[in-house]
């Protein structure tokens, strides 16, 4: 083999693992996993002995009320929890960018609660939301406020809760990232200008952050569709069906009810929903970076 | 148009102190130059008066009221960066009429304001273009425009040149020094470089280490500076200094240094008069300096030639005396040998002389009744 062949070669061996890799972990399930969607498979059967049903789970699924809710419950989890965390998120931000004494301690405890295991921040908050013993009822009751069913009647609102503890600090630093890369002098002109607080705020730091937290904003969206750890831990799904999310109930369809193939496709429906976001999410910067290129060209043009 | 103070001026950063107790007063529409080597403490002393940097001590004073305590948008003032620091997602139209819209001034007021500033400036094409799609000069045209928008009392300056390309800037300038004309308020320029100072300015304050060395009209500066920084600082190429000492030879007095030996005459014997120390330096603008083969050695130099740098009419000799380097500025069809020693005379008036242990100036005779006129109207001698 010629030093050529073998340079031309070296990036794809240096790739090779990770390709494996993914073929293996990722891309074999995936295959796997649309291929049993079109088939009535239980556990007990290979998928070669299992039947095929074509659409059957699909259209099956397209018709049951308790999918319907457990999508509603989803979308209604995924869309407050991520306004919420922007709103607090981008707010903390823009709070904290300033320099004071003690701002690097406050900001590394603001991102901790991203860095505790799921399973783990259920517990926590499945004991601070306990009715009798827990932290938050114990509070309310000793100020004679009397308790709230935090996980009974307000469960997805607790739910909620919890999830936004955890990831607030994710768009937090991400904003706090985008908030100090802002071109200071541009701060300082608006100043001069005579923009006040909130309006430096709304005319100029929030236009100039919104590349940064549009993509923040998918990629929490895409991640809040798959939440599984914390409410399984919580409240399994319940009361009822009122905390069942998508995941969840994917995973209680196999477990539970035995129905692979029905799983296979409740989960192929959420992939084609995240595809869509992911999509939105590449068209984005793809669209950012048609944008440059075009202004890119025109300076060349004028040879300015 | 108001009159601006600063009353003791300072600023310390931590525990360092980089701008000591700085008195100045810039009068009605006036065109004032800040300008030193960088770290002298100028953008500082501008920012200061903007409002984005605080004070540590003393006073800002505007019409006689003091405003170190108020925002930037409560002092009427309007800002040019040295990175433009336009607002990259509005287009230009917007970045001009952002601090008006603030004001809630109406609609049509605004447009007719834009339109007018951008006919000015010759931006009336790019109106609807974002900074990014602009080149250097146009975006520093815009970052004008922006201030000139604005319609406040005083304008400041922060090195708004420095980023562009050397053609560029000479343009600029000019265009600068025509808007300066049409617009009458009061400005502020910060800047390192002493063309754009001499060029602009209707008083150049020139600063060093936190300082004030001395202010001016740029004229008076180049001809009477007062100490061997401000003399060294302005005027390319830059002035001759060279050691001399003080010797009487019978009933002559000598300035004598390495390579050469000037005769006092009556002037500078006066001139020296009340000077007592023995070494002495000397400082010669390189224009002063003409090539003269027959001239008396008790008036010249004699140079060794190394290099002319040829630059059109004029060209640059760098020579030595003795061991010290001395620069010639003369026309360029001067018939001029390099490597050999030639001799270049000057008139005795023309020198600078300065007290070497404490660099302050020794002024001519002449010189003495106006610097007191200077000092009478607020002038800055350390």
């Amino acid at each position: 083999m010629s030093y050529s062949t073998i340079n031309r070669l070296t990036p794809y061996i240096f790739l090779a693992p990770a390709v494996v890799v993914m073929a293996i972990a990722l891309l074999y399930p995936l295959i796997y996993m649309v291929f049993g969607s079109f088939r009535a498979w239980d556990p007990s059967q290979t998928i070669g002995e299992a039947e095929f049903a074509g659409f059957a789970n699909y259209i099956a699924l397209w018709h049951d009320p308790n999918f319907h809710e457990s999508l509603i419950v989803t979308l209604k989890f995924a869309f407050s929890v991520v306004s919420l965390e922007m709103l607090i998120g981008v707010g903390l931000a823009l709070l904290l960018d300033r320099s004071l004494r003690g701002m690097s301690v406050l900001r590394t405890l603001f991102i901790l609660p991203m860095m505790i295991a799921p399973v783990v921040v259920g517990l926590i908050w499945r004991y601070m939301y306990h009715p009798s013993i827990g932290i938050f009822n114990q509070t309310l009751e000793s100020i004679g406020l009397g308790s709230i069913d935090w996980l009974g009647k307000h469960a997805l609102m607790s739910v909620i809760i919890a999830d936004i503890w955890q990831w607030t600090p994710f768009i937090f630093i991400l904003a706090l990232a985008a908030l100090q890369s802002l071109p200071r002098s541009a701060l300082e002109a608006a100043r001069i200008d005579g923009a006040s607080g909130w309006q430096q705020i709304i005319y100029i730091k929030l236009p100039l952050m919104m590349p940064v937290l549009i993509v923040t904003c998918l990629l929490r969206l895409i991640d809040a569709f798959k939440v599984l750890e914390v409410i399984l831990v919580m409240t399994e799904g319940g009361p009822g069906l009122s905390t069942e999310i998508l995941a969840l109930r994917i995973s209680r369809t196999a477990t539970e009810f035995r129905e692979l193939g029905v799983a296979a496709a409740m989960a192929n429906y959420l992939l084609i929903l995240l595809l869509m976001l992911t999509v939105v999410m590449l068209a984005y910067n793809k669209l950012q970076e048609i944008k440059e290129a075009r202004i890119k060209a025109l300076i060349k043009e004028e040879g300015i | 148009m108001p009159k601006i103070q600063l009353d003791g001026l300072t600023k310390r950063f931590d525990d360092i102190e980089v701008l000591h107790s700085i008195n100045l007063e810039m009068s009605d529409a006036e065109f004032t130059v800040l300008v030193g080597p960088s770290g002298c403490g100028k953008s500082t002393t501008l920012r200061m008066i903007a409002g984005l940097e605080t004070v540590s001590a003393g006073e800002i004073y505007i019409d006689d009221r003091p405003i170190s305590h108020l925002e930037p948008k409560d002092r009427d003032l309007a800002m040019v960066f040295q990175d433009y620091a336009l607002y990259p997602h509005m287009n230009v139209a917007n970045n001009m009429s952002f601090a008006l819209r603030l004001q809630k001034r109406p609609r049509k007021e605004i447009d007719a304001r834009v339109r007018e500033v951008a006919d000015m400036l010759g931006l009336t094409p790019y109106l609807h273009r974002k900074p990014a799609e602009l080149s250097g000069g146009q975006r520093q045209r815009v970052a004008m425009g922006r201030a000139l928008t604005r319609d406040s009392s005083t304008f400041l300056f922060d090195e708004p040149l420095s980023n562009l390309d050397a053609k560029l800037r000479t343009q600029m300038r000019a265009e600068l020094a025509l808007m300066r004309q049409r617009v009458h308020k009061n400005m502020i320029y910060v800047t390192h470089d002493q063309i754009e100072a001499m060029t602009l300015a209707d008083r150049i304050v020139v600063m060093h280490d936190g300082h004030i060395q001395q202010q001016g009209a740029p004229e008076e500066l180049y001809k009477n500076p007062v100490n061997k920084f401000v003399a060294g600082f302005l005027g390319t190429p830059p002035m001759n200094f060279l050691h001399a000492t003080i010797e009487s030879q019978g009933d002559f007095t000598y300035l004598t240094g390495d390579g050469f030996s000037l005769r006092c005459d009556a002037p500078t014997l006066q001139r020296l008069a009340n000077y007592t120390a023995g070494e002495i330096c000397i400082g010669i603008r390189p224009s002063d300096l003409v090539f003269d083969p027959h001239a008396d050695v008790t008036t010249s130099l004699s140079l060794r030639v190394d290099i002319a740098e040829y630059i059109g009419a004029q060209s640059v000799l760098i020579c030595h005396c003795g061991k010290q380097k001395v620069m010639v500025e003369l026309k360029s069809d001067t018939p001029i040998t390099l490597g050999k020693q030639l001799t270049f005379s000057m008139a005795l008036e023309d020198l600078h002389l300065f007290n070497p242990s404490n660099e302050l100036a020794i002024p001519r005779l002449v010189d003495v009744e106006a610097t007191r006129l200077i000092k009478k109207t607020g002038g800055n001698y350390v």
